[in-house]
């Protein structure tokens, strides 16, 4: 006879089922991963190497493939958190702006007499008028410079901040235009790093926006933090180049004055430029994806004064022509001037799609860092020192493990054997869950599988200490397994909620390693939950129906 | 035979001692407070600031040599110590190098380290460096705080869902012991000056996880006796709730202590001290548990005259089949 109804018993061993399939990559660890990496190449598009292709062959396809992230202080690598200093920016915005108010002030000369600029904090821009009774019309005319802001927290305001001090006109970012600025900022920041780290080819770098104005960088297999601090601060070059001839034989001859650069959009193609650059990636002040006149997806870009002129000169002497943008020597984008471009803004048209205009328009603003970068903490951790963790980690888990089951047998006998088995589910478990949400293991998070080792037996205490009462009581064997699943699990339900609560706690205030052990004990208080209460339950029941014994000692 | 750690029935008086044991808590709490303010804790650069670098050889340690190569830095307070494990091979010999925040850095400078470590792989050619981690004075005054602010946000979350579950003397008591755990451990961490960093407060938040659970199991017990017998008085049945149930509290403390003694040996030294915390909060958490928790609901006093009993409120009790 059976407590458990024939499709909850199916349902409970088909999740055991699938949590040992999805825990067993890890036993195979290395394999999976090279595996894994040759797929994810074959995937982008990449042509296999013979050896890749071995990799391919070390885990069949059919299997879950899933594995733990190992976290840097296991894997070894480098950790950056690092500040951007947005207000580099707002300085740079008002340096480039001030030209701009020169010149719309001096077309109203006879109103506001002379003007100076007057020195200011940084950010903050103060012009002063000779003539107050000009001010209205001087603030009419610099209001004239301000645009709306086109974010959806900033409608209806505009992106200067413009107000009247005495005789002196104050000029800032507004607030709306302060924080989309600083968006645009991290955005930049972001995709910059990630090139850059992206170029080394590591395994699963974690670039992540932490907070308004921070970078958190972490690169697995890096050897140190000063290394990843080099590779990120590298300047992005970025030059506006005039095309000679575009071509797909890279063997042309090149003159002293030019280079012949390849397309990094059109395989096999190669740009020859001359090696003078009309204008410099430092000159660009924006870019921005758009649309051009046909509505085809587009991008916009800005020069700073000294870049627009250069460049309307060459525009006006090169209609028709071609003109490369190259970034590191590469050339990302080839376009055709239609016609002279004025004023130092223009629109690249070509036959983007709107994601492609959006990258380019972030790569070319990605030219060069938008903003200065402090860091704040930085970390690194040879594979040593991680690899010895792991065999410790290892080491401590296989003989906890024992350890456990073996008291555990001492004190509940042939039962305390069937708690080990729905234990040893536990950890499967715990694995295939790590694995399948991507979760990283760390050293705590090793501590934590440990740990859970120790807590996890306590629900089935719990219930071994009920059974006994109720045997205690005089209950019939079947009758106490029932009871004593039943009554104990109030009080399982309440104590790992509790337990619960902490580690959510620890996961949202916690960073690095912390967040990686709140995540393992989180999961092992849910799978210890799920094996204790109802694992233990079906082998019990099911030891029960097959040997029928009159009476248990538990 | 059975291994009982427990006998099948015990008849523990645990109010016996209880001013005496009481008295020790608070006593213990309070020394906390006097050891933190007078001795402080022994932050790590996650709180203080400043650089910590792993040194490891083939060669056998030198403290003094090791600082004296350093000297000439100017790196303000630099403490070097060497460390032990079981798990080292016989020619592995560690150290901990620690520096100070310097001024005017928010994290130290590439060059800074790159001198560091010519020094001292002047003084030791052999020597290498597994990790070196730098953090700012930025950061960690931050992270103090979010520290302070995770075991507070931690205690109120468990005081809110006892509270809900249970009776509020029951709420106030678990929220009493598991602040008791978690203050002793940090006074141990005080009085042996060891070094306190992000993972103790890791630790600090699991022990009051651990604390919470032991407490709960008790009071859901003490729960169903207070429906079972009406008329008994609290204290005699706290000790009848607390003997019930005193087998389970031995047998999961044990266990967990034997998986965390297991760590403690083999988990290698870069989480002992957090291993460490977890194992010393176990113990005083299952103390709390018998001692402080129910001692403090005993002294607030229950409101027994109304009927259907604190249970009903959302209680799982009626899933009995």
């Amino acid at each position: 006879m059976l407590f458990t109804p024939l499709w909850k018993r199916l349902l409970i061993w088909a999740v055991v089922a699938l949590g040992i399939m999805g825990a067993v990559p890890n036993l195979f660890y290395t394999q999976v991963e090279r595996h894994n990496d040759a797929l994810s190449a074959m995937e982008a598009g990449a042509v296999l190497t013979p050896e890749q292709e071995a990799d391919l062959g070390l885990w069949p396809g059919v299997l879950p493939s899933a594995v733990v992230n190992l976290g840097l202080d296991l894997r070894g690598g480098a950790h950056l958190l690092a500040e951007v200093q947005v207000t580099d920016v707002y300085k740079a915005r008002m340096d480039a702006l001030w030209p701009q108010v020169r010149d719309a002030l001096r077309e109203l000369r006879a109103e506001v007499g002379d003007i100076k600029k007057l020195q200011s904090i940084e950010g903050v821009l103060r012009v002063s008028i000779e003539k107050p009774e000009g001010m209205p019309a001087a603030l009419a005319a610099v209001q004239a410079l301000s645009e709306p802001v086109v974010t959806l927290t900033g409608v209806g305001q505009s992106t200067l901040d413009i107000r009247a001090d005495g005789q002196q006109i104050v000029i800032q970012l507004s607030e709306a235009e302060r924080s989309a600025t600083d968006g645009r900022t991290l955005d930049q920041t972001l995709e910059i790093v990630r090139r850059r780290v992206d170029e080394v080819g590591t395994r699963e770098p974690t670039i992540q926006r932490q907070g308004t104005d921070r970078v958190l960088i972490q690169v697995p297999g890096i050897g140190s933090a000063a290394e990843l601090k080099e590779l990120i601060g590298r300047t992005a070059k970025l030059t506006f180049n005039r095309v000679i001839d575009r071509t797909n034989d890279a063997g042309i001859p090149v003159a002293a004055d030019q280079a012949l650069l390849p397309s990094t959009d059109e395989e096999g193609i190669y740009y020859l430029v001359e090696t003078a650059a009309v204008v410099s990636g430092e000159q660009l002040v924006d870019s921005q994806p758009s649309f051009d006149q046909d509505n085809q997806p587009a991008v916009s870009f800005r020069f700073d004064p000294a870049g627009a002129q250069a460049f309307g000169d060459y525009t006006a002497a090169n209609e028709k022509q071609f003109f490369a943008i190259v970034l590191d020597d590469e050339v990302i984008s080839a376009p055709r001037i239609n016609e002279y471009i004025p004023g130092g803004s223009g629109i690249i048209s070509g036959n983007f799609t709107s994601e492609e205009a959006m990258r380019l328009a972030i790569l070319l603003r990605s030219g060069a860092l938008p903003a200065e970068l402090t860091f704040l903490e930085e970390r690194t951790i040879g594979p040593e020192l991680g690899q010895d963790s792991i065999d410790a980690g290892q080491r401590a888990a296989i003989v906890g493990m024992i350890c456990v089951v073996a008291f555990m047998i001492a004190c509940y006998g042939w039962f305390g054997a069937m708690a080990s088995v729905a234990l040893a589910i536990n950890i499967a478990l715990m694995f295939a869950l790590l694995s399948v949400i991507g979760a990283t293991l760390t050293l705590p998070g090793i501590a934590g599988i440990v740990l859970t080792m120790g807590m996890a037996v306590d629900a089935n205490v719990l219930i071994y200490e009920r059974i006994r009462e109720e045997l205690r009581a005089g209950s019939e064997a079947r009758k106490a397994i029932a009871q004593g699943f039943d009554r104990a699990f109030s009080a399982i339900m309440d104590s790992n909620v509790t337990a619960l609560i902490t580690a959510a706690i620890m996961f949202y205030i916690g960073s690095g390693p912390v967040r990686g052990f709140a995540v393992t004990l989180a999961i092992g208080i849910i799978t210890s939950m799920f094996t204790a209460v109802y694992v233990t339950r079906i082998i019990i029941e099911t030891w029960m129906s097959l040997r029928r014994p009159k009476t248990i000692e538990v | 035979m059975r291994l009982r750690l427990v006998p099948t029935t015990t008849n523990i008086d645990f109010f016996k001692l209880q001013y005496a044991t009481f008295g020790a808590s608070l006593f213990a709490v309070i020394a906390t407070f006097v050891l933190v303010a007078t001795m402080g804790l022994n932050f790590g650069i996650d709180f203080r600031g400043g650089t910590s670098i792993r040194t490891e050889s083939t060669q056998v340690v030198d403290v003094g040599v090791y600082r004296e190569a350093l000297t000439t830095l100017n790196l303000g307070d630099v403490t070097i110590s060497e460390v032990f494990d079981p798990a080292f091979r016989p020619d592995q010999h560690v150290a901990l190098v620690r520096i100070q925040a310097q001024d005017g850095f928010e994290a130290v400078t590439p060059e800074a380290i790159t001198a560091i470590e010519a020094a001292l792989r002047s003084v030791d050619p052999a020597i290498t460096f597994p990790s070196v981690e730098s953090v700012g004075p930025k950061v960690s005054s931050e992270l103090i705080w979010s520290a302070l602010f995770a075991v507070i946000a931690g205690a109120l979350g468990i005081l809110i869902y006892v509270w809900a579950r249970f009776e509020w003397q029951f709420a106030v008591g678990t929220v009493a012991a598991l602040l008791h755990d978690v203050i002793v451990t940090v006074g141990v961490f005080s009085l042996f000056q060891l070094k306190f960093d992000l993972t103790i407060v890791a630790a600090l938040l699991t022990i009051l996880g651990y604390s919470v659970n032991d407490t709960v199991v008790i009071f859901d017990r003490l729960r169903e006796n207070l429906a079972k017998y009406k008329t008994m008085p609290l204290r005699e049945m706290m000790n009848l709730t607390a003997n019930e149930t005193l087998s389970r509290t031995i047998m999961t403390a044990s266990t967990t202590l034997i998986a965390l003694t297991v760590l403690l040996i083999l988990g290698g030294d870069v989480i002992r001290g957090f291993v460490f915390a977890m194992f010393f909060g176990v113990i005083v958490g299952t103390y709390s548990t018998l001692y402080v928790a129910k001692n403090i609901v005993l002294m607030l006093g229950l409101d027994r005259s109304e009927k259907p009993r604190g249970g009903a409120k959302g209680e799982f009790a009626n899933i009995d089949a």
